[in-house]
């Protein structure tokens, strides 16, 4: 799938991944993850938990928002904070937020029983970003944050995401939108001109 | 470990509780299954009596068969086994404990109905007993072997009939064994505890195998 | 040169050029002696007369069935720990042959078992365990076909494939358990009394020319199915090219 890529990451800082659509976008946030399997190279983490491979250190907020809607919204947070391991890096001081409190950050607190059934799409959305915050994890992989959000929600979670920058975070995201982010790098992702299907990078 | 492993089981069991009543068609397909054995070999009661335990075995395998196809497919579809994938909890114990969570939520029940439709089929008590205890150490066999086929089906839209044609050979030993037990129970040709003893290992393994396999092949699939 | 430098398709595919020729001389040349040796020096049985003769492909038959398996097993190995490329090919292009074998062994079992049993099919043993490794090869060659990526479909073949392997002991200890338990010493065994050296050499040779005939086989589907992923690749990339720019429409691909 790519070629040639590679890139460092500070913490603190966030990776902002542009590209046209279908470039693979999606599938360098799924490979960070550990979804999809590295053909050739390595992701390294320096100073985080040393028996846990990278991608155990990362949060993963795709498309999917992965709410079961016969839970409540609660019950949601819950199950994923018992169940997420959580994980620390050297330059990392975030803590984990109680689910209630976390609800209560997105503005969806007074949804906290109800079943997830009867919340909006940018509800859920905001749901499925209040599991970030229950489970510290250093890295925050996030695939088009801003889908289906509103205005507001949107500076919500910009907020979110330079508080984690503040706490010594790191964030790869990719966008089609400007994202106001404290400390941005970019990485652009084109297509290579020489052997097709290959990606190449390019680092500014 | 404990922490986790009780907040999966509980969120799957309160999940298939909740959601369509899963146990409830389980027990219904049971029911169905036993009830139009009848009419295809007749209401002879003396022969209903002697196959009785083979239809409540089949009865079992085919409702816990089609009950499986979305052990993991839900949680695929909504994100959820992406995460499951990155909790950094071994995935093996993962499937063990959903499979857990689905025997009790949807073989369970099957085994506690049992000795109800054994009723109709005629069966003395001690028949009765014998086929309620084979298949309450023989299902999770079947869910566990039965994992294996969801986690391979798990990425296809309408994988429930291959599940069970891939499956369905991997069952052969522990419905010869649970059928056999049963039978021993009643007209004994070898002594009950032999084919229940080989039963219980065929659960052991599949509670080994079963999970390795599955977690393998749930790795695969989201690539 | 290892093992490994046939990784290379394009290395394989030069490897079966040369090979296939003395594959198909030896795998003809076995056949005309087995055959032969099967119709004309193999003697009669006393009591089943010429039906005897099915044998010499029933067996074979059975025995290949059998191997093919283990070949699937062992290039799952491959697939899964090695993630040696040509090693899903190998078990994919084996299991429609298996089956072929498979059902050989049914079908000349089902024949033979006619004047002996008086009757096609009976739940003997053999034939019942056949009969669920014939459903355990339809349902890996389904699932090799119900999914679109090969890749993809090779690991979930392998994965059950393995377990299949390694769950036949069991299915077979349990069929023998089951058959003795409902028919007890009522059928003949199929491997027959003692095996006389008038009978058993024709059915060495047979054996012999049967796993010739599975390699040429195996080694042709191998190169189709090569073949076929190639295209497959140029597709996807003509499919690709053509959506990033208009660079791609020059250089068709097939």
């Amino acid at each position: 799938m790519f070629q040639d890529l590679s890139f460092k990451l500070d913490s603190g800082t966030a990776l902002v991944v542009t590209g046209a659509n279908g470039i693979g976008k999606s599938s360098l946030l799924r490979t960070l993850a550990g979804l999809v399997a590295l053909v050739k190279g390595e992701i390294r983490l320096e100073n985080g938990d040393a028996e846990k491979p990278a991608h155990e250190h990362a949060h993963y907020f795709g498309h999917q928002d992965a709410i079961k809607p016969a839970l409540t919204a609660l019950e949601n947070l819950h199950f994923w904070q018992s169940f997420s391991s959580p994980a620390s890096g050297a330059n990392f001081s975030g803590g984990a937020t109680p689910p209630m409190q976390a609800l209560e950050t997105l503005g969806i607190g007074h949804t906290a029983h109800l079943p997830a059934a009867y919340l909006s799409a940018g509800q859920k959305r905001r749901l499925s970003l209040s599991r970030l915050l229950i489970t510290p994890r250093p890295v925050w992989l996030m695939d088009e944050p801003t889908s289906a959000l509103d205005k507001a929600s949107e500076q919500q979670l910009l907020g979110l995401m330079n508080g984690h920058l503040a706490d010594g975070g790191m964030i790869v995201t990719a966008t089609h939108t400007e994202l106001a982010l404290d400390k941005i790098q970019v990485l652009h992702l084109e297509a290579a001109e020489h052997s097709d299907q290959m990606l190449e990078e390019e680092l500014i | 470990m404990t922490g986790w492993a009780a907040a999966l089981f509980q969120r799957d069991l309160r999940l298939s509780v909740r959601v369509g009543g899963s146990a409830l068609v389980g027990v219904l397909f049971f029911l169905a299954v036993v009830t139009v054995i009848p009419f295809g070999v007749g209401p002879d009661l003396n022969l209903l009596a002697r196959i009785g335990p083979a239809i409540l075995w089949i009865g079992a395998l085919l409702a816990t068969l089609l009950g499986l196809d979305r052990l993991f497919q839900a949680d695929r579809d909504d994100g959820t086994l992406d995460l499951m994938l990155m909790a950094g909890r071994p995935l093996e114990l993962v499937v063990l404990i959903k499979c857990a969570a689905h025997w009790t939520a949807t073989g369970l029940p099957l085994v506690v109905a049992a000795p109800l439709l054994g009723i109709f089929l005629n069966l003395d008590p001690v028949s009765m007993a014998a086929v309620t205890a084979t298949l309450l150490v023989g299902t999770p066999a079947l869910t566990l072997i039965g994992a294996i086929g969801a986690s391979l089906t798990v990425s296809m839209r309408r994988g429930g009939l291959l599940l069970a044609v891939l499956v369905v050979p991997l069952a052969i030993p522990v419905l010869i064994f649970g059928v056999s037990s049963a039978d021993a129970a009643i007209h004994d040709p070898v002594p009950f505890l032999t084919p229940f003893l080989v039963l219980c290992a065929l659960s052991l393994i599949a509670a080994v195998i079963g999970p390795i396999a599955s977690a393998t092949a749930l790795r695969f699939a989201s690539d | 040169m290892s093992l490994w430098d046939y990784a290379n398709p394009t290395r394989f595919l030069r490897l079966v050029q040369i090979v296939l020729p003395w594959l198909i001389g030896l795998c003809v040349l076995f056949f005309a002696v087995g055959l032969y040796m099967a119709f004309f020096t193999a003697p009669e049985d006393y009591q089943q007369g010429d039906t005897v003769r099915i044998m010499y492909i029933h067996v074979p038959a059975a025995w290949l069935c059998m191997m093919c398996y283990s070949i699937m097993a062992l290039s799952s190995i491959g697939t899964l720990v090695w993630k040696h490329p040509l090693a899903d090919v190998s078990a994919k292009s084996a299991a429609p042959i298996g089956a072929a074998f498979t059902f050989m062994a049914l079908v000349t079992g089902s024949l033979w078992g006619k004047p002996m049993w008086g009757t096609y099919w009976v739940w003997d043993a053999r034939l019942t365990s056949v009969l669920v490794l014939l459903i355990m090869y339809l349902g890996l060659m389904t699932l090799w076909r119900t999914m679109d990526d090969p890749i993809k479909a090779g690991k979930a073949a392998a994965v059950l494939t393995l377990v299949g392997a390694l769950n036949l002991p069991v299915i077979k200890f349990s069929v023998d358990w089951w058959n003795t338990l409902h028919q007890p010493a009522s059928v003949v065994r199929m491997d027959g009394p003692t095996i006389h050296p008038d009978i058993l050499w024709p059915l060495l040779v047979m054996a012999i020319a049967f796993s010739f005939l599975f390699f040429v086989i195996h080694l042709m589907a191998m190169r189709n199915e090569i073949m076929r992923r190639r295209v497959r690749a140029l597709r996807m990339r003509a499919a690709s090219t053509a959506s990033l720019g208009p660079a791609g429409a020059t250089q068709p691909a097939e």
